[in-house]
């Protein structure tokens, strides 16, 4: 076929609340990205075809859960960070860990305003740190990871705090958090 | 072309919901979401909330009548509810959640029972009312497809 057209982003995103994630979705979808939804941390890796009692530091280098064996392409993987089982913090481990995930940019989303939990998730290597309940403006931000994580360029750690700072700048206009610092 | 009364109504109800503050800004970024294309992403939404919230209450009761009261878990249930009620834009509810939290930390049983009695006639009082608009909203639009252009 001769369409010009650029080939959607798929996003995978993982929530354990039904209401988000269709909520998730939809906020997605009007952002015109192909979405899957999974309601767990290991469906999370099933999907991307790591299972989860692999260990990639048992495997010789050789041995690969490569590109060439995964059967989806994910661009993006957004995910709570409280769930029950493995957390989005253990997700983006687990993904940050894998010699084929690791370079898929992961944001993770909290319905709690915990600088200590935000900065671990940062320093862990999540690209953004939204706050429930996620908005269309937030979902805008994801592109530039996007476009990041296909170049599979390292970022400078210097661009993670950045992106921190701006969740706290978006925030302070939100009217719903009890006991937000102000910055 | 002049509004008909039933629209008027259907708005007027619609901003009683905000007004009363049943309802935050919240829910008003859930209908922007909504389009042709999904026509009935409100409801969707809706229903799901129903489906959520009404489970945990089930779990808040089977919890409050143990003893002792486990307040980790009673917490864990309303951690759930408060999201959910966040997602949504039920704002009265989610305060309730709020103060129900702040009970399970500082280990105040009497506390939790009393607010969530609290919480769930705010809940029922956002059902019905948005039930009623509801009902209201699809018959101003049956009426609508109905009436030939002015």
């Amino acid at each position: 076929m001769g369409m010009a057209a650029e080939a959607q982003y798929h996003v995978l995103a993982v929530d354990d609340s039904l209401l988000d994630r269709k909520l998730i979705e939809r906020l997605l979808k009007t952002s015109s990205y192909h979405v899957t939804a999974v309601d767990s941390g290991s469906k999370a890796l099933e999907f991307l075809g790591l299972l989860e009692d692999e260990h990639n530091d048992a495997l010789a280098p050789s041995v690969s859960l490569n590109d060439h064996h995964q059967d989806v392409d994910v661009n993006l993987i957004i995910t709570d960070y409280c769930m029950p089982g493995m957390t989005g913090y253990d997700l983006l481990r687990k993904i940050k860990e894998s010699k084929s995930l690791k370079d898929i940019p992961v944001v993770i989303m909290s319905s709690e305003n915990i600088p200590s939990r935000i900065n671990r998730c940062l320093e862990e290597g999540a690209e953004e740190f939204f706050l429930k309940p996620v908005q269309l403006s937030d979902v805008n931000k994801l592109k530039p990871h996007l476009l990041k994580g296909r170049d599979k360029e390292s970022e400078p750690s210097i661009n993670k705090r950045k992106g921190m700072e701006e969740c706290h700048s978006h925030d302070i206009t939100r009217t719903n958090y009890d006991g937000l610092e102000v910055v | 072309m002049e509004r008909s009364p039933l629209l008027r109504q259907v708005a007027h109800q619609r901003q009683t919901l905000f007004d009363e503050g049943l309802l935050d800004e919240q829910f008003v970024r859930l209908e922007e979401l909504q389009d042709r294309t999904n026509p009935n992403f409100v409801e969707e939404i809706v229903t799901t909330y129903y489906q959520d919230t009404s489970r945990l209450i089930l779990n808040i009761e089977q919890e409050l009548e143990r003893r002792p009261l486990d307040f980790g878990r009673l917490d864990g249930y309303m951690y759930q509810f408060n999201g959910s009620s966040t997602s949504f834009g039920a704002k009265k509810v989610k305060a309730e959640c709020s103060l129900f939290r702040e009970y399970c930390r500082a280990g105040n049983g009497e506390g939790c029972m009393r607010t969530f009695q609290q919480l769930k006639r705010e809940y029922a009082t956002l059902k019905r009312k948005l039930e009623a608009y509801f009902q209201l909203a699809r018959q101003a639009r049956l009426t609508q497809t109905a009436s030939p252009p002015g």
